[in-house]
């Protein structure tokens, strides 16, 4: 039963790092950018939250609904500011600018919030949970983000298939210049893109705040859990990142229950082994994201 | 009779003067320094030392191969880690260590490369990072090598503290001209003229009979043993490692930093670039958490605002090449 359950958790885990990957899987796919900046800033959205509980008396669920626009907003902003400049000078440039843009995140929070571990209380949410089985239950708040992980990835998806923006957003990741003849504003949906991924990874960093104590440097964990499962996933494909999640979840849960210092090595050792065997991922591109 | 050809040439006057200044600058490092300075200064100097090398190693790979690695802190690790134990446990003379300990950061440099030239651009990067963690999770598994808490070198016990102090100095010396000039080196060799080609277009020269990807191999073995000899001299210079301050990704953000500000692509560039960044960290060391925030935002305004950093700005104006690799073609008369 403990292995049963140590799989379970796994999924439901897997869950969170699909939320997580979601963003990162989007710019990757819509314009070929690696955000380095990705996990400090779902860390920044969990200090933000956390922030506007504690001092500002905010609900959670109000602070949710604030922070994830906020963050949206300040992603397109981003990516017209310093990513689309970014993209004009060469490959390594975006890359480099938004190793830069960790740093400086990472070390403001450092300065405003100190290098102390923190987490966003949920009350009973956090302890209670539902029973599936004799001896195997699993919790509410893991269920919770499971379900809203699979939500947001597949409303992005939906996004993608069936609204206008989402297919000019597929039409630019073929083929950018064609796409920009047919008169699709590229700047603009680069940075419609990016609030959607920053939006998201707000959202989840949030839910990671909740779920488990954070500090500053926290998003250079959340931003290999991430790419992680984005490349076991398979590039290009939000359903494969999803199916990526849960494996690493599993990977890492199934490995801790072996020996708790192996859980976060298992997770790794499982992405080399798929890098090995099959470096396009699981699930490779099944619908143009 | 006179007649007009084209004249192929590297450097200049310009450049030979410079060259000869860089010369006096090692000499006087060499010479000078040690004899005129506090030991404290002396042993930070080791730090500079170790800046050139993670620089000019950074640069080597993304410069001019393309690839932008942040997970060199692996290298700085088993570096650290390979001198200590291959002079405490195994009983290597110390120079001997801190070679052997370079020869196994480029074995599993070469081993890794066929898991993580699967991956390109920005994933190739995260990829060499997940490496740096397993190989540091593997650290702290391993009792021999001190678990979590990490190893002290025990092997310059006993010796005189001012001759401990200016053996590494006069080492991390001699290491850093040793990695610049082999780097120099490579890049005038045949490999470094297929290497400027795959800067350049990666397809085309690939169509040209230019080997990428063993050349690319090539280099990631090389800068990763290179970076080897810098953690091996940071583990001499402290006389201690710990998993989590000699595996910390802050030496990759150095390494980038460097390269960055004395710019990209250029032999001289993480010369000047590890000297502006020594500097500014022996200055604004006060400043704290607030100094990488200044450091972070200066690398952003580089990349998008002067993209060929310091010494970009430097050849600019001027026609100096204090390494030249550079071809310059003028229109002279000569003699038939």
């Amino acid at each position: 039963m403990d292995w049963l359950n140590a799989v379970i958790q796994g999924l439901l885990l897997g869950g969170q790092y699909a939320l997580l990957a979601c963003g990162l899987s989007l710019i990757f796919g819509v314009m070929r950018i690696v955000n380095l900046a990705h996990g400090v800033i779902a860390v920044a959205a969990a200090y933000v939250a956390l922030w506007l509980v504690q001092d500002g008396s905010v609900p959670l669920l109000l602070a949710l609904v604030v922070v994830v626009p906020v963050f949206a907003a300040a992603g397109y902003a981003l990516q017209r500011g310093l990513f689309n400049p970014a993209l004009g000078g060469g490959e390594l440039a975006p890359l480099l600018v938004s190793f830069g843009l960790g740093i400086v995140l990472t070390n403001v929070l450092q300065q405003v919030f100190s290098a102390d571990s923190r987490s966003i209380g949920i009350g009973s949410l956090g302890t209670s949970s539902v029973p599936l089985a004799p001896d195997l239950s699993v919790g509410v708040f893991s269920l919770l983000t499971f379900v809203v992980g699979v939500g947001v990835i597949a409303a992005v998806q939906l996004f993608l298939s069936r609204t206008s923006t989402g297919r000019a957003m597929r039409a630019t990741s073929d083929d950018p210049e064609t796409a920009q003849l047919m008169g699709i504003d590229q700047r603009h949906l680069y940075g419609v893109a990016t609030a959607i991924a920053i939006g998201t990874v707000a959202l989840a960093g949030v839910f990671v705040g909740m779920s488990t104590q954070f500090s500053p440097t926290y998003g250079d964990l959340v931003l290999i859990f991430a790419f992680e499962a984005v490349i076991v996933g398979g590039l290009g494909s939000l359903w494969g990142t999803l199916l990526g999640g849960l494996v690493l979840g599993v990977a890492q849960t199934v490995g801790a229950q072996v020996d708790p210092a192996y859980g976060i090595l298992a997770g790794h050792l499982v992405f080399l082994a798929v890098l090995l065997v099959r470096p396009s991922g699981l699930m490779p591109r099944t619908v143009t994201a | 009779m006179s007649a007009v050809t084209d004249v192929r040439r590297r450097g200049g006057r310009a450049s030979m003067v410079g060259s000869g200044l860089l010369v006096v600058a090692v000499l006087v490092l060499a010479l000078w320094v040690p004899y005129n300075v506090s030991l404290g200064t002396l042993s930070s100097l080791v730090g500079l030392f170790v800046l050139v090398i993670l620089g000019t190693t950074w640069n080597l790979m993304a410069g001019y191969a393309g690839m932008v690695s942040i997970g060199q802190q692996a290298f700085i690790g088993i570096g650290g880690y390979g001198v200590i134990h291959l002079a405490d446990a195994v009983g290597l003379p110390v120079l001997g260590a801190v070679v052997a300990a370079a020869v196994v950061c480029g074995a599993v440099a070469w081993a890794t490369s066929f898991l993580v030239f699967r991956l390109a651009g920005g994933y190739f990067a995260i990829g060499t990072w997940v490496v740096a963690e397993v190989v540091k999770l593997l650290t702290t598994q391993v009792d021999a090598l001190g678990g979590g808490s990490g190893l002290s070198l025990g092997a310059f016990q006993g010796a005189d503290r001012v001759a401990r102090v200016a053996t590494v100095y006069w080492l991390g010396l001699t290491l850093a001209v040793v990695v610049v000039l082999a780097t120099f080196a490579l890049m005038r060799s045949r490999v470094g003229l297929g290497l400027t080609a795959i800067r350049d277009d990666p397809t085309a020269a690939s169509g040209l009979g230019v080997p990428v990807d063993r050349s690319k191999r090539i280099v990631y073995v090389a800068s990763s043993a290179g970076v080897g000899l810098a953690g091996a001299l940071t583990a001499l210079n402290t006389l201690r490692v710990t998993p989590d301050s000699i595996f910390s990704v802050g030496f990759t953000a150095s390494m980038i930093f460097v390269v960055l500000i004395g710019g990209i692509g250029t032999i001289e560039g993480p010369i000047v670039g590890a000297v502006v960044s020594f500097v500014l960290q022996d200055r604004l060391a006060d400043l704290g958490s607030l100094y990488l925030v200044v450091l972070g935002v200066v690398a952003i305004v580089v990349v998008l605002l002067a993209p060929r950093g310091l010494w970009g700005l430097v050849t600019r104006v001027t026609d100096v090449h204090l390494f030249p690799l550079v071809h310059t073609v003028r229109r002279e008369a000569s003699e038939d």
